[in-house]
């Protein structure tokens, strides 16, 4: 039982925020995870569970991890938008065909959200974590405006714009960090058009599939006002063929849509979580650098004040002097450690996406194959209707 | 300029009386003309040589049938219908497109749907030289037409039939098949029928007729969106090769779409052949027999009002004998248009009937061929993907 408002969420967000929220009836549910490791993980009180969940929850959990993780530089995979932003609407067919497709993409990514969330050997230990698997009933999240679709794409914006301004000033022996970033963008682009291709993909098939069933009808009407026998037998034998080819092409485009369409557009989203670290990156090393220049300028107050000779004023420059060598010290150790990270979650990351990827491309290709079998099946079935004309 | 050569007619089952074979051998493509290559072999004394053969263009075709319509002698014939007209709209529309959006292409993507669109064109080319040589094997093995003097000219002239066109076209003003469009459904159902047979010839036609040609135009609309999707793989095989460069897999997965596609493309070129040309040329010819049922319609209406007239000169004491005469000329062309008619209409349903066999198999078999294909595409794909 859905009780949904998918699109007139946006305008009713503003007025009616803590009434109309969406409301998921998804039981999700998630087995004792394997041994990771040497540890059992006894934090799970039980084997199997199952909670229901708001879809604000989904997003306030992806807040708090990104706002504890993310400086760190830790890759958080982000949930699916709060609206279709990104996601071209498909509007052939009826309209319940439409909205149902909506319903099913929401709930394949935000099961996949959580996979990938409890995948994570890092993530998986935190305890909103698990309070969001376990808990019965969870405090409504609030502020979860910041993520809705329009939200999400200006606090990208603003990461890549600081990326793209500090760049330059930053030195060779980061040259890894700027040849992935590079990659990651280049990445971006091509899968954002191979997404919009993928989805005209669909809609032709869906176009194909009604027309197909259109033409059906118009054979079986055409097999009736025939007045040769076994023509007219074959007329209407070939308007069942057709009518099965409708449901192939339909199960067809359904494959298109949730295995391979909807894997891109996960991976769109993920490609904004992984320059969302490089940012982060970015602000831990700008930090350094403030805090050393910082410390430059301590250091030419305090030889100032030698000049001037004024002991109390030099006492406290000394003491803030001794301050700043310790932030920049600290500073510096956060860089790299975030370095570290963001290095050791983006080869994580490429090998969890080739694994993934390959995963739901045999599964695209096997369900392509078994639909091509049946093809093979209904035309031999046809083949000695048409040679039995006469 | 595309030259094209060796071509198996498809629709009927034609061409099997060797004392005049006709073929179209090969065609020539220049800008917006197509030049046709006729060539005949004749065993017949009426032709000057036995094998010849001779260029041709599409407007010579037409003023061919247009002919034989607008000959009396032919009233009780159905006369196969013209060769549309060669339309390359859609391929040349869909190359200027292309032409525009190169800068956003890649070489290889560019490439790709230049050969498509070239495959296309050469289709719409393969189609309308079918559809042609057809038109022309038609008249070739029909008892009547074949012995018709404008035919034996139009194959064996040897100058540019332009200028013979030309004149032809004054001599009938086009006069007739203008009046034959816009009253024949009217005329037809109107008339009063005396005859079994045409009355449900008539109904039956008329129904048959518009079913098929809503069967006609939805066939079309499934070609076309087995098109688009052909076209989409190519466009996803591309974008698949930008992002293979860095990934392994994909490199792999960009073969089998790219496969895919040419199979894709094969199913719709194949069902359109098959399937929607079939049923477009069973609509023109159910329109031929239409034609032939209005000539005859009009044939009862001329002799009806003839009877009229004859009652009418009867009552003045005028005129007799001529009106007498005048009725029995129309008594005569009535009779030997429904004798010849009913002849037609006949053999008409036994050739429908062949036709619709021949490629309801055909298009079956095609579908098997490439779906096997698929599947053996598709299991090498994944049997590669899994192993390693």
């Amino acid at each position: 039982m859905f009780h949904f408002h998918a699109q007139n969420l946006f305008q009713l967000e503003e007025e009616e925020e803590e009434e109309e929220e969406d409301k998921f009836d998804i039981f999700v549910s998630v087995k004792d995870p394997e041994k990771i490791g040497e540890t059992t993980l006894p934090m799970f009180r039980n084997k199997t569970f199952t909670v229901r969940r708001r879809f604000s929850d989904f997003l306030g959990l992806y807040e708090k991890l990104s706002e504890k993780h993310g400086p760190n530089g830790f890759i958080v995979p982000p949930p699916p938008e709060k609206s279709l932003l990104g996601m071209t609407k498909v509007k052939v067919g009826k309209e319940d065909s439409s909205s149902t497709d909506f319903v099913e993409r929401r709930r394949g990514a935000l099961e996949r959200y959580l996979q990938r969330v409890v995948n994570h050997p890092s993530l998986l230990q935190d305890p909103d974590v698990r309070e969001f698997l376990e808990r019965e009933e969870l405090p409504r999240a609030v502020s979860t405006q910041a993520l809705s679709g329009a939200g999400f794409l200006k606090m990208i914006n603003k990461a890549t714009d600081a990326v793209s301004k500090m760049t330059i000033k930053m030195n060779e022996s980061d040259v890894w960090f700027e040849e992935k970033l590079q990659e990651v963008e280049s990445a971006d682009q091509q899968f954002r058009k191979l997404h919009a291709l993928v989805e005209s993909l669909v809609v032709h098939r869906k176009e194909l599939s009604l027309n197909t069933a259109s033409f059906a009808k118009s054979a079986a009407m055409l097999g009736s006002a025939e007045d040769n026998t076994a023509l007219s037998r074959a007329l209407s034998q070939l308007a069942e063929v057709e009518d099965k080819m409708e449901q192939l092409h339909q199960e067809q485009a359904a494959n298109d849509t949730f295995t391979f369409a909807e894997m891109i557009a996960d991976y769109i989203r993920l490609l904004g979580a992984v320059r969302g670290s490089f940012d982060h990156r970015m602000k831990a090393w700008q930090r350094w650098q403030d805090a050393q220049s910082m410390l430059q300028k301590k250091r030419e107050t305090e030889a100032k004040l030698l000049w001037a000779n004024k002991p109390d004023k030099l006492q406290l420059a000394k003491e803030e002097i001794a301050e700043w060598e310790a932030k920049v010290t600290q500073y510096e150790r956060d860089f790299e450690r975030v370095s570290a990270t963001v290095r050791k979650e983006v080869i994580r990351f490429e090998r969890e996406k080739t694994k993934n990827c390959k995963r739901q491309i045999i599964k695209y290709l096997e369900c392509l194959l078994q639909s091509q079998q049946q093809l093979i099946k209904y035309w031999e079935a046809f083949l000695p209707e048409a040679k039995a004309i006469a | 300029m595309m030259a094209f050569s060796s071509l198996r007619s498809v629709s009927v089952d034609l061409n099997h009386d060797a004392s005049l074979l006709i073929d179209i051998p090969d065609a020539l493509c220049e800008r917006d003309k197509v030049k046709f290559t006729v060539h005949t072999k004749t065993t017949l004394s009426s032709f000057q040589k036995p094998d010849f053969s001779v260029p041709r263009q599409h407007e010579d075709f037409i003023w061919l049938h247009d002919t034989l319509v607008e000959t009396e002698d032919y009233a009780g014939l159905i006369i196969p219908p013209a060769p549309p007209k060669p339309d390359f709209d859609s391929p040349r529309e869909k190359m200027h497109k292309l032409g525009e959006g190169e800068a956003t292409m890649t070489k290889e993507e560019y490439t790709k749907m230049k050969q498509e669109l070239e495959a296309e064109y050469l289709a719409v080319f393969k189609k309308t030289v079918q559809v042609h040589e057809i038109f022309l094997q038609r008249l070739s093995s029909h008892p009547v037409l074949s012995k018709d003097r404008n035919f034996q000219i139009f194959l064996e002239y040897d100058q540019d039939l332009s200028v013979r066109r030309k004149n032809a076209k004054e001599m009938f003003g086009g006069f007739f098949k203008n009046m034959v469009k816009s009253a024949d459904e009217v005329l037809i159902s109107g008339v009063k029928e005396v005859d079994d047979f045409f009355e449900q010839e008539k109904t039956f036609l008329l129904d048959y007729y518009s079913k098929i040609k809503d069967s006609t135009a939805k066939a079309e609309k499934m070609t076309r969106a087995h098109k688009n999707i052909a076209d989409d793989y190519i466009h996803i095989s591309a974008t698949l090769n930008s992002l293979a460069a860095d990934d392994m897999t994909a490199n792999k997965n960009l073969n089998i779409i790219l496969s895919l596609q040419k199979v894709e493309g094969r199913v719709a070129s194949d069902q359109d052949l098959k399937l929607t040309e079939l049923l477009r040329y069973y609509m023109r010819d159910i329109q031929a027999a239409k034609d032939l049922l209005y000539r005859r319609a009009r044939a009862l209406a001329d002799y009806e009002n003839s009877n009229k007239a004859l009652d009418k000169a009867r009552l003045k004491s005028k005129d007799i004998p001529q009106a007498e005469e005048h009725q029995r000329q129309c008594l005569q062309k009535f009779d030997k248009l429904s004798e010849s008619g009913k002849k037609e209409l006949t053999s008409f349903k036994g050739r429908r009937v062949v036709a619709f066999r021949k490629n309801f198999i055909e298009m079956a078999e095609l579908e098997i061929k490439h779906a096997k294909n698929s599947v053996t595409l598709l299991q090498g794909c994944i049997e590669l993907l899994k192993s390693n």
